[in-house]
C-alpha cells in the first residue's frame, strides 16, 4: 500500500444557479492577461449543450482520454510514439475557434466620435489581431440554451440516447437543463502529465495538484490534446500551456480556492482523500463497467488504523490525515456514495466529484379550488384569482424519478460511463433525505412512506440528517478542509527559513516575456 | 582577400560557434521561460500541417546527414562505394531538401498572410527563414551543379571542419571551393549564430528523454524520510527536488 494524499473537490450539481461567478473569480486572479484572454480554467456550462470547447466530450474529434486495448491504456491522441511523430503539427489540437476568439469593443468611439448624424457605434475587435470581426462565438455562447438545434442538440452525450428518446426531451413542455461547472480535475492518472514530450508537467506528491511547470513547457502542445476535459490550455501569446492551478497559493495559507470561495450557490466542496498510489493503473485499466467502482476502491477509509499507519509511513503529516477523516468529500463519495466522476470513460480517474442534479420532473396542471388561499393574502399586495396548482406530486415514491424529464441515461452518459442503476440509486438516496427532511418540518408525509424511502436507499434517520446538513447548512469550515501546508518544513530542506520569509505564492523574479 | 577569407572561413565559426554556446546556455540557464517552439499551430492549424511536416522532415534527415558526414566519413564512403547506393543517398537526399524548400515556403506564405500569425511573429522569425531559404536553395543548386556531395563532403570538407574543431584551422580546402558551396558553409555559420537570439532555440531542447521516462511524473517539495531530524546538525547542502 502506497497512501498519498490529494486534494479531492464535490460539486453539488443541485445547488448550482450558474451565476458563473466562480468563473469569474478565477479569470480575475489567474487569466485577465494578453493570451490567456480566452482561458476559462473554471467554467460553467449549460447541459445538455455543447460545452467549452465546442464538443470537448467528443473524444472522436479530439482524442483526449486513454483507452484501452488489448487489455492495457495507452493514451488516445497522444504518447510517446504518436505524440513525437506529432511533434511537428499535432492533427488533433484544437484551435482558437473551437473555443472562441477573444475579442472586445471600440468603446473610445463611443466617446471620441464627432458629431454625426446617426449614433457611434462601439464595434467588435479581436484581442489577438486587433482589427474589426464579426462575433461568431464567445465566453458561455450557448448558455441556457437547451432545447437549440446548434448547441443543445449537438451535446455528444445524446449519441448514446435513441432518436425518439432525443425528441421527447426537447418536447417544449418537458424543456430542461442544468449547470456543470468545471475545473480542472486534478486526476489520479492524468493524461496530460504522460502526454508532455518536455515532462513540464507534474502531479505535487504532497496534494495531488497538477501543474504546468512554465520554465519546461516548450509548446509541443499534446497537453492540450489529451486532456479529455480540455483543462489545459495553450498560451498562443508566451507560447507556454497553462492550467488551472487550484489556486495552491491560496491552499498553502488555507484559504479555499478563488472559485469555490466566491460560489453563490456554495455548491463547492474541497477536502483531503487518501488513497493507494499502487492501485491507479490497475483501476485505470478496468472495464468500463467497473471503472467508477474501482476508482472509489482505491480510495481509503481514513479512519482504518492500518492506512493510518501506512499514510505516517509515507510521511503524510498528522494534520492531513486529520482533514481527510473530516473531508467534506470523503463523506459525499464514499461514505453517502453521493458523487460521481465526470466521465470516468476517459480513465483519468478524475478528483472531481458531482453530485448529479435532481431533474426536475414532469408536473401536471390540477384544477383546485385556491379560494382559501386567496383570502389569507394580503388584498392589496397579492391577488390569487387562478385556480390551478403546478402538481409535482406523484402516486409512486420514487415516480418522480422515473418521470424525470431527462431519460437517465443522458445523466449516465455524463457521470457513470452509462450505468443509469448508479445515477437513479443516488438520485433516490437524494430524494429520500428531501422526504425524511419534510416529514420532519412538514410533517405531511406518512411516517411509513417516509421509513420505507429510508429502508429502500439504506439511509439511516442520522446519515440523512448529516446529508442534510453538510448540503444546506454547512459552514465555510465544513465545506473546506484545508490541512497545513508544513511550508516550513519544505523550505528547511531547501533555504534558510528566515529568507523564505512572507515569500508565500509563486512567480518569477524577471518578467515572463515571450521568447525570440 | 587573404584576410577576407580568414575572416570567414576562421574567425566566423569561432565567433559563431562561442556565441553560439555562450547565449544558448545563458539563456537556458537564465531565461528558461523564453525558451519554447512558440508553435502557432493553436491559431491556425491546417496550412501549418502542409508547412511545418516537410520542412521538419526534411531537416531531420538532413541535418543527421550532414552531422554523419561530419562525425563519421567513412560510414558515407563506404556506403557510396556502390555507385546503386550513392545514387539512391543523393536523390533521397535532394528529395528532403526539395520538402524542406516547399514547406518552408509555405511556413513564410501562412507568416506572412495570416493576419494571427503576423501577429505572433517578430522580425527575427523573418530573418531566420530568410536565412534558412538561402541555406536550402544553396544546397539544391550544389546538389545539382556539384554531383556526389555526400562523398566529396566527407573527404574534402570534413577534414575543413574537423580542423575548427580541433583548433587547428585549414582553409585551403575551402578557398579552393566554387563560391556556392563558400556561400553554403559561411549560411551554416550564420544560421549557429543566430541560434541564441531566435526560436531555433526549440531545436536544442528536443524532447528524447521522453522516450525512456516513465509516462506519470510525481513531483514532492521535500522527502519527509530525508527531513532532518533534531539530532543531526545542518547543512547548507541543497537537495534536489526527488
Amino acid at each position: 500500500m502506497d497512501v498519498r494524499s490529494q486534494m479531492s473537490m464535490v460539486f453539488h450539481l443541485d445547488k448550482c444557479i450558474g451565476c458563473h461567478t466562480c468563473s469569474i473569480a478565477c479569470k480575475n486572479i489567474w487569466t485577465d492577461r494578453k493570451g490567456a484572454e480566452y482561458q476559462w480554467w473554471n467554467n460553467v456550462e449549460t447541459k445538455p449543450g455543447t460545452g467549452y470547447p465546442s464538443k470537448w466530450e467528443d473524444q472522436d474529434i479530439y482524442k483526449g482520454g486513454w483507452e484501452k486495448k488489448n487489455g492495457d491504456i495507452s493514451l488516445k491522441g497522444a504518447g510517446k510514439l504518436r505524440g513525437l511523430m506529432n511533434i511537428f503539427h499535432n492533427p488533433h489540437l484544437p484551435v482558437i475557434d473551437d473555443y472562441y476568439e477573444p475579442f472586445t469593443y471600440k468603446y473610445l468611439d463611443l466617446i471620441e466620435s464627432p458629431a454625426m448624424t446617426d449614433q457611434p457605434t462601439a464595434r467588435p475587435v479581436s484581442l489577438i489581431t486587433g482589427k474589426p470581426i464579426d462575433i461568431k462565438s464567445g465566453p458561455n455562447w450557448d448558455d441556457d440554451l437547451s432545447g437549440t438545434p446548434d448547441y443543445a442538440r449537438k451535446d455528444p452525450n445524446l449519441l448514446k440516447l435513441s432518436p425518439a428518446e432525443q425528441e421527447a426531451m426537447f418536447q417544449l413542455e418537458r424543456m430542461a437543463f442544468y449547470y456543470l461547472p468545471r475545473i480542472c480535475n486534478h486526476c489520479l492518472n492524468p493524461a496530460c502529465v504522460a502526454s508532455c514530450p518536455s515532462g513540464a508537467i507534474y502531479k505535487r506528491g504532497e496534494d495531488g495538484i497538477v501543474l504546468i511547470n512554465q520554465n519546461v513547457c516548450r509548446a509541443w502542445r499534446m497537453c492540450v490534446t489529451a486532456c479529455p476535459y480540455k483543462k489545459s490550455y495553450y498560451n498562443w501569446h508566451t507560447g507556454k500551456s497553462e492550467k488551472c492551478i487550484l489556486c495552491y497559493p491560496r491552499l498553502e495559507v488555507g484559504q479555499a480556492p478563488a472559485c469555490m470561495h466566491s460560489c453563490v450557490g456554495r455548491i463547492r466542496y474541497l477536502g483531503v482523500m487518501l488513497y493507494d498510489a499502487d492501485l491507479i493503473h490497475e483501476a485505470a485499466s478496468e472495464d468500463e463497467n467497473n471503472l467508477v467502482d474501482r476508482q472509489l476502491d482505491i480510495l481509503l477509509d481514513p479512519f482504518d488504523p492500518e492506512v493510518i499507519a501506512s499514510a505516517k509511513k509515507n510521511g503524510i503529516a498528522d494534520s492531513t490525515i486529520k482533514a481527510a477523516q473530516n473531508s467534506p468529500t470523503y463523506k459525499f463519495v464514499k461514505k453517502w456514495g453521493l458523487a460521481l466522476p465526470l466521465h470516468p470513460e476517459f480513465r483519468t480517474l478524475p478528483m472531481l466529484f458531482y453530485v448529479p442534479p435532481l431533474l426536475p420532473v414532469m408536473a401536471s396542471l390540477k384544477e383546485v379550488d385556491n379560494k382559501a388561499q386567496s383570502e389569507k393574502m394580503d388584498p392589496i399586495a397579492k391577488n390569487w384569482n387562478d385556480n390551478w396548482l403546478y402538481d409535482t406530486s406523484t402516486e409512486e415514491l420514487w415516480g418522480t424519478i422515473e418521470q424525470a424529464r431527462f431519460p437517465l441515461k443522458y445523466l449516465a452518459s455524463l457521470f457513470s460511463a452509462g450505468d443509469e442503476e448508479k445515477v437513479k440509486h443516488i438520485l433516490k438516496k437524494l430524494m429520500a433525505v428531501r422526504i425524511h427532511r419534510r416529514g420532519i418540518t412538514v410533517g405531511d408525509i406518512d411516517e411509513a412512506k417516509v421509513k420505507q424511502a429510508m429502508n429502500d436507499t439504506g439511509l439511516t434517520p442520522e446519515a440523512a440528517e448529516e446529508i442534510y446538513y453538510l448540503t444546506s447548512l454547512a459552514k465555510f469550515d465544513d465545506r473546506f478542509v484545508i490541512p497545513a501546508s508544513h511550508r516550513e518544513q519544505s523550505i528547511e530542506m531547501l533555504d534558510f527559513t528566515g529568507d523564505a520569509k512572507g515569500t508565500t505564492g509563486f512567480g518569477f523574479k524577471e518578467t515572463p516575456a515571450r521568447g525570440a | 582577400m587573404n584576410i577576407f577569407n580568414t575572416f570567414l572561413f576562421v574567425i566566423l565559426p569561432y565567433l559563431a560557434l562561442a556565441i553560439f554556446f555562450i547565449g544558448t546556455i545563458y539563456r537556458y540557464r537564465n531565461v528558461k521561460f523564453q525558451i519554447s517552439s512558440l508553435s502557432s499551430g493553436f491559431l491556425e492549424g491546417k496550412k501549418l500541417f502542409w508547412g511545418s511536416v516537410p520542412f521538419h522532415w526534411g531537416l531531420v534527415f538532413l541535418f543527421f546527414g550532414h552531422l554523419i558526414a561530419f562525425l563519421i566519413p567513412q560510414s558515407v564512403l563506404i556506403w557510396n562505394s556502390h555507385p546503386v547506393r550513392l545514387l539512391v543517398l543523393e536523390v533521397a537526399s535532394f528529395a528532403f531538401g526539395l520538402s524542406m524548400l516547399v514547406g518552408l515556403a509555405n511556413l513564410i506564405y501562412r507568416r506572412s498572410t495570416n493576419d494571427r500569425i503576423r501577429v505572433v511573429s517578430t522580425w527575427m522569425d523573418y530573418v531566420v527563414e530568410g536565412l534558412l531559404v538561402i541555406q536550402i536553395i544553396l544546397g539544391l543548386w550544389i546538389a545539382l551543379e556539384y554531383r556526389w556531395g555526400s562523398s566529396w563532403f566527407a573527404s574534402s570538407l570534413t577534414p575543413y571542419l574537423w580542423s575548427i574543431f580541433l583548433l587547428e584551422p585549414r582553409m585551403d580546402v575551402v578557398v579552393a571551393m566554387p563560391l556556392v558551396i563558400q556561400l553554403h558553409i559561411i549560411g551554416a555559420y550564420l544560421i549557429v549564430l543566430a541560434f541564441p537570439f531566435s526560436r531555433l532555440m526549440h531545436a536544442l531542447v528536443a524532447p528524447l528523454d521522453y522516450i525512456w521516462r516513465p509516462y506519470q511524473r510525481v513531483i514532492w517539495n521535500w522527502n519527509k524520510g530525508k527531513v532532518r531530524s533534531t539530532a543531526t546538525k545542518w547543512t547548507i547542502h541543497r537537495p534536489r527536488n526527488n
